[in-house]
């Protein structure tokens, strides 16, 4: 029995499906694959776009046939089990002030911690990039300790600003635009995770490990005053 | 001062629109691109540019501009509407389907558009905008691409990539079918499990309607609800354009060109790749109805597609300059009416 699905997605592209549920075995599986499928190089293939659970693989059908690509795709998922996908680590500074973070006090009452604390417990773990979406740029980190676990706000907020910080269930995301959102911000960082004129125009990708470095009200102004000085620091490739 | 589009009223909605940005999906950027790729081409075709240049999508109603270079020529391809060119104070009609020469002061008005509500303005050259990962397309949800990365506005200077155009024969093209689809063709969708038989003939069997809001990023459709046999929310998981999503109230949201990389809702089926540009026409009020078809006859239907794009070239009809050549028509009536310009002559 396969622990896995192969899922025709309209007839130009599949999704490759782990499983129903977050867990960092199964991403780990997705983003090894898709690195597999990368330097696989197999004619045809456009782009892949990995998620918590899923692959999907876009193709260009005059060129690779459906049948093709499943089958060579089987095949890399049983030698994706050893390949290595890469992952930079970043520290990313963000200011946990209260003036930026108006769901900061809520989360410390639900979780019984001190705000104080919550910041303490979210910036002391290094978070794993499951994946981007929603908006360009926008990482999905996770995991939160069990303590920091909150539900979605009730009522979502009509906008928040870019750069914004915001934890739900066991995940942190980073808004790199002015949106309306459900999670509960509990802080903002100063750097542009999206920038069109970079090659991909985000700053993190699928994979990446990040910590938040907490800073302060003024290290945040003066930053966000000189965005050009304010790059986040890349600890390793 | 470079050759521009001056927009007087770009008219709501538009956007400069190519063939998208494939390549960066796993950073949360949609490809985009003309909702309708097919009517673009056409457009592109008669002006003789490559297929990927960047073009004007119109949405509901038509911009009105003037021409702020030496000339330009430009091709309507999509929705019916009435075009109106004015020079030196002499307004003429000019057809969708065709490239019109212009020249510099002339006023281009196209009213509201009827039989679908898309429709494109292909320029020859193209448009000088800076490409973003390799494209003109706006995204305007992101904030970048095409001009500003922004709907046009009034006022807006839309650079060209050319100064003039030699004058020569205009092109014609009359037999493009850009209506609204009543049916569009689709195969079962990668969480199809989530759903009972009896629902899955409902979804194949039913008519729908598209409601308001339909935008870039999709459709919502009202019909007879979908029930969902393992809950309606999923963890994320990779769309595609013509996925058709079910959410908890049952009602389908088909995406377009311009969705959101993720989502969280089971698709019970996804549109095929070559009836794309057809959902890219539907709008607000039309009424459509899905066909159930294979993996093999979508292919089929694609192969179909791609050699019916790769033959548009051919199937371009040369309209006599004598005949129909608009700068020639209104240098004829202002010469009835004893008005020459000598900007006549140096064209």
């Amino acid at each position: 029995m396969l622990d896995y699905r192969i899922l025709p997605a309209g007839d130009a592209a599949v999704v490759v499906d782990f499983g129903d549920r977050i867990e960092r075995a199964l991403n780990n599986r997705v983003l090894a694959l898709a690195q597999a499928v990368a330097e696989d190089h197999l004619e045809g293939v456009v782009e892949t776009v990995p998620t918590f659970r899923s692959l999907m693989i876009c193709y260009e059908p005059a060129t690779l046939g459906y049948a093709k690509l499943v089958d060579r795709v089987q095949k890399l998922i049983v030698e994706a089990s050893d390949v290595a996908y890469p992952s930079r680590l970043w520290r990313l500074p963000v200011c946990y002030d209260l003036s930026l973070a108006p769901d900061l006090v809520e989360v410390a009452e639900r979780t019984g911690l001190s705000p104080a604390e919550v910041v303490a417990r979210h910036s002391a773990i290094t978070h794993h990039v499951y994946m981007l979406g929603f908006l360009p740029g926008q990482p999905y980190l996770g995991d939160l300790p069990e303590e920091l676990v909150v539900p979605r706000r009730a009522t979502p907020r009509g906008k928040v600003a870019a750069g914004s910080v915001g934890v739900a269930m066991a995940m942190t995301c980073v808004f790199p635009r002015e949106t309306p959102c459900g999670l509960n911000i509990i802080g903002r960082t100063p750097v542009a995770l999206w920038d069109p004129r970079r090659p991909n125009g985000s700053l993190v990708e699928p994979g990446d490990k990040v910590i938040f470095d907490p800073i302060s009200l003024e290290a945040f102004e003066a930053a966000a005053k000189h965005p050009a000085r304010c790059d986040p620091s890349l600890v390793s490739a | 001062m470079s050759a521009s589009l001056h927009l007087l009223s770009p008219g709501p909605g538009a956007t400069v629109q190519d063939l998208g940005r494939p390549g960066h999906q796993r950073f949360g950027i949609p490809v985009g691109g003309a909702l309708d790729a097919f009517a673009l081409r056409a457009a592109n075709s008669l002006v003789g540019n490559a297929p990927d240049v960047g073009g004007l999508e119109i949405l509901y109603r038509g911009p009105t501009f003037v021409v702020d270079a030496a000339s330009a020529r430009v091709a309507f391809v999509g929705a019916r509407a009435r075009i109106r060119v004015t020079r030196q104070g002499t307004t003429q009609e000019a057809p969708t389907g065709r490239s019109i020469r212009l020249l510099a002061g002339d006023v281009v008005q196209v009213g509201a558009l009827a039989g679908s509500s898309l429709l494109y303005a292909a320029i020859e050259g193209g448009f000088d905008v800076d490409p973003v990962m390799g494209s003109a397309s706006t995204y305007v949800r992101g904030g970048f691409g095409g001009w500003q990365g922004r709907l046009l506005q009034p006022g807006d200077r839309l650079p060209l990539a050319r100064e003039r155009v030699d004058a020569r024969d205009e092109a014609m093209i009359d037999d493009l079918d850009l209506a609204p689809p009543t049916c569009l063709r689709a195969i079962d969708g990668p969480q199809v499990d989530h759903f009972a038989d009896d629902g899955i003939a409902t979804f194949y069997g039913g008519e729908y309607q598209v409601g308001q809001g339909a935008d870039r990023m999709g459709v919502r459709l009202s019909g007879a609800p979908l029930r969902h046999v393992h809950g309606h929310d999923i963890i994320s998981d990779g769309i595609r354009p013509g996925s058709i999503q079910i959410p908890g109230d049952g009602q389908p949201i088909v995406l377009r060109c311009e969705h959101q990389t993720t989502g969280g809702y089971p698709k019970i089926a996804t549109v095929i790749s070559a009836d794309l540009p057809a959902l890219g026409r539907l709008g607000v009020g039309d009424k459509i109805r899905f066909k159930r078809v294979t993996l093999v006859e979508a292919e089929a239907a694609r192969r179909a597609y791609a050699s019916i794009i790769e033959t548009l070239p051919t199937r371009l009809k040369p309209v006599l300059r004598s005949d129909a050549d608009i700068a020639e028509r209104l240098c004829a009536a202002n010469l009835i009416s004893g008005v020459i310009h000598a900007r006549y002559d140096a064209n």
